[in-house]
């Protein structure tokens, strides 16, 4: 029932229509929702994307498979180091290449810290759209200890373009094992003065329990995974369905939620953030235990030789002329490979016929997926609390376009 | 629990018969080929089966095979409960290149076949608003298609002959 009563014969309408976006700051990127509002409330929402497509699988068709990684780098650039060593990680099971467990555990830091800034992220937004400024700086300050350590080992923050197939472009070096030591013995104590913040926080619990939320069923039927999925009590985690880079060895716990609301997706992502730290400090451990000075598998015909060798060295100068200039072929395959990214399951889906190019080469974005299902979750809801519930599902519009 | 491929093949095949064709295994996924009539069955049987419980929809996206003229429909159909991954493909030919949706066994299908036909140009029969989702609407090509070149045809600065692109 509308607030407003209109006469049968009026033209007007007793909705109001209102642009959510494309570039609304509340929306945290760039894409439009169109909502049909009764007051505040949302009668129904109808969303826009694609204003920041970039094509990448048709130029990933025409690029080698090193060059495909700066792409990966663009889709959620909150965790771009995921992107590329899922990317590598499904290049390498192409290639039938096994990579030594140095760089396996190598990974599992990079992709843990990627984890962590991701959720620091999601989480420090969510607390300024319910109004509550000050978590978020805490975390920002963590997030960029973070992107030191990435910078001390590639050189780039945001958009890594991190390793190369087979393993890393160069080793850890001893300020970044620093670095990283330093973040595990000073994070803990902002992360757990951040859920003082927000935990119990009466405001906070207001805003964000029973907000935007889906039963199992439905996020299952939505294609949803990741936390969106786990805060729904589904454990579902490539991590420990289908382990990747060394994944089993390790002692860690897939956090689940109960509600599937904005609250429970916060905290399973707050968990998920320990749980990370409890893999960095073990891979660390193991990592330290194995021969020094391996950061690659041994492939000269796939891994860009070091640039010393290449002036140095006539089979390092064949092998840099070879991938560069294309020479080498990939053997033809068809395969879909997952890593557990962000927001859920990032799948490649590649298939080569040879040649330097994938044939074709689909990403599988969870963010695509799982955003959907926003207009039936908005439905009904407050205007404030569609932002709130946009915000925990982490679109990512970088993810969401590709 | 854990699926036995070779009972899973044996039913499907006792099920569906000579709709199914082509199994494979590469990479340890299992993959076979039907036909637009039998997919939807299929992905029917592979969900509401008790013992399968393939409830899980991956991914739908599509392939062009310009010599032979076809266009290839794949999903990735998955069970989470018994952890086990199913691809599914469908050829069409490109002058016909329709499919029924998927949508009514999976909501994620919607957005999934939207990119599918904005890319490709696969007519998803049924579809609640097959319309183009990442390309502008006016758009009238399927770019993703091979003869749709990457960079402008027109342009003379770029010669890229002897880079093998």
């Amino acid at each position: 029932m509308a607030h407003i009563q209109l006469g049968n014969d009026s033209l007007e309408k007793e909705t109001t229509t209102l642009n959510l976006g494309p570039t609304h700051p509340a929306t945290h990127g760039v894409f439009q929702n169109v909502l049909e509002m009764d007051g505040e409330r949302i009668v129904s929402a109808v969303s826009t994307i694609g204003y920041i497509h970039r094509a990448f699988e048709k130029i990933a068709e025409h690029r080698p498979y090193y060059q495909i990684t700066p792409l990966t780098d663009r889709l959620n650039y909150c965790s771009s180091p995921i992107n590329n060593f899922g990317w590598h990680l499904t290049v390498e099971k192409l290639l039938n290449i096994e990579t030594p467990k140095r760089v396996d555990y190598m990974r599992i830091i990079i992709m843990e810290l990627a984890r962590i800034s991701d959720h620091l992220i999601c989480n420090g937004i969510l607390g300024v759209d319910t109004g509550a400024f000050t978590g978020f700086l805490y975390l920002m300050q963590e997030r960029e200890n973070i992107y030191e350590i990435y910078e001390e080992i590639c050189g780039a923050r945001l958009t890594t373009n991190f390793g190369r197939v087979g393993g890393f472009e160069r080793d850890f070096n001893d300020i970044a094992i620093l670095k990283t030591k330093k973040f595990l013995a000073t994070f803990p104590k902002v992360m757990r003065s951040f859920e003082e913040l927000f935990n119990r926080n009466r405001i906070f619990i207001d805003r964000t329990v029973g907000v935007g939320a889906i039963s199992a069923e439905k996020a299952l039927n939505y294609g949803f995974t990741g936390p969106c999925l786990r805060a729904t009590g589904i454990d579902y985690d490539v991590r420990t369905a289908n382990p990747y880079s060394s994944y089993q060895e390790f002692d860690f716990e897939i956090p689940v939620g109960t509600n599937g609301d904005t609250y429970d997706r916060y905290m399973v992502r707050n968990e998920e953030i320990w749980q990370s730290l409890r893999l960095i400090e073990q891979a660390l451990a193991k990592m330290e235990k194995e021969p020094k000075g391996i950061f690659h598998a041994d492939v000269p015909a796939y891994y860009l030789p070091e640039k010393q060798d290449v002036y140095s060295n006539m089979e390092a100068l064949i092998y840099h002329f070879k991938i560069v200039m294309g020479e080498v072929d990939m053997p033809k395959g068809e395969l879909y490979h997952a890593v557990e990214g962000g927001n859920g399951e990032l799948g490649f889906y590649l298939i080569s016929e040879g040649g330097r190019s994938p044939y074709r080469l689909h990403f599988r974005r969870p963010c695509f997926i799982i955003y959907q299902a926003f207009a039936e979750i908005a439905k009904g809801s407050l205007l404030s609390d569609a932002i709130v519930t946009m915000s925990s599902l982490n679109v990512i519009a970088g993810e969401l376009d590709a | 629990m854990a699926i036995a491929t070779e009972k899973l093949i044996a039913d499907l095949q006792s099920t569906f018969g000579t709709a199914l064709s082509n199994f494979e295994q590469p990479y340890g996924l299992l993959t076979f080929q039907t036909n637009k009539d039998s997919i939807i069955p299929v992905l029917k049987y592979l969900n509401e089966n008790e013992e399968y419980r393939f409830r899980f929809l991956t991914d739908v996206c599509a392939v062009h095979y310009p010599a032979t003229k076809e266009l290839a429909v794949v999903y990735h159909v998955q069970s989470m409960e018994n952890n086990f991954r199913v691809r599914i493909k469908v050829f069409i030919p490109e002058s016909n290149p329709k499919i029924p949706t998927a949508t009514v066994l999976y909501e994620s299908a919607n957005w999934q076949e939207r990119e599918t036909y904005d890319f490709f140009g696969v007519i998803f029969e049924g579809h609640p608003n097959l319309v183009r989702i990442l390309n502008v609407d006016d758009m009238v090509a399927f770019p993703m298609r091979k003869e749709h070149p990457l960079e402008d045809p027109n342009r003379i600065d770029k010669n890229d002959t002897y880079f093998g692109r």
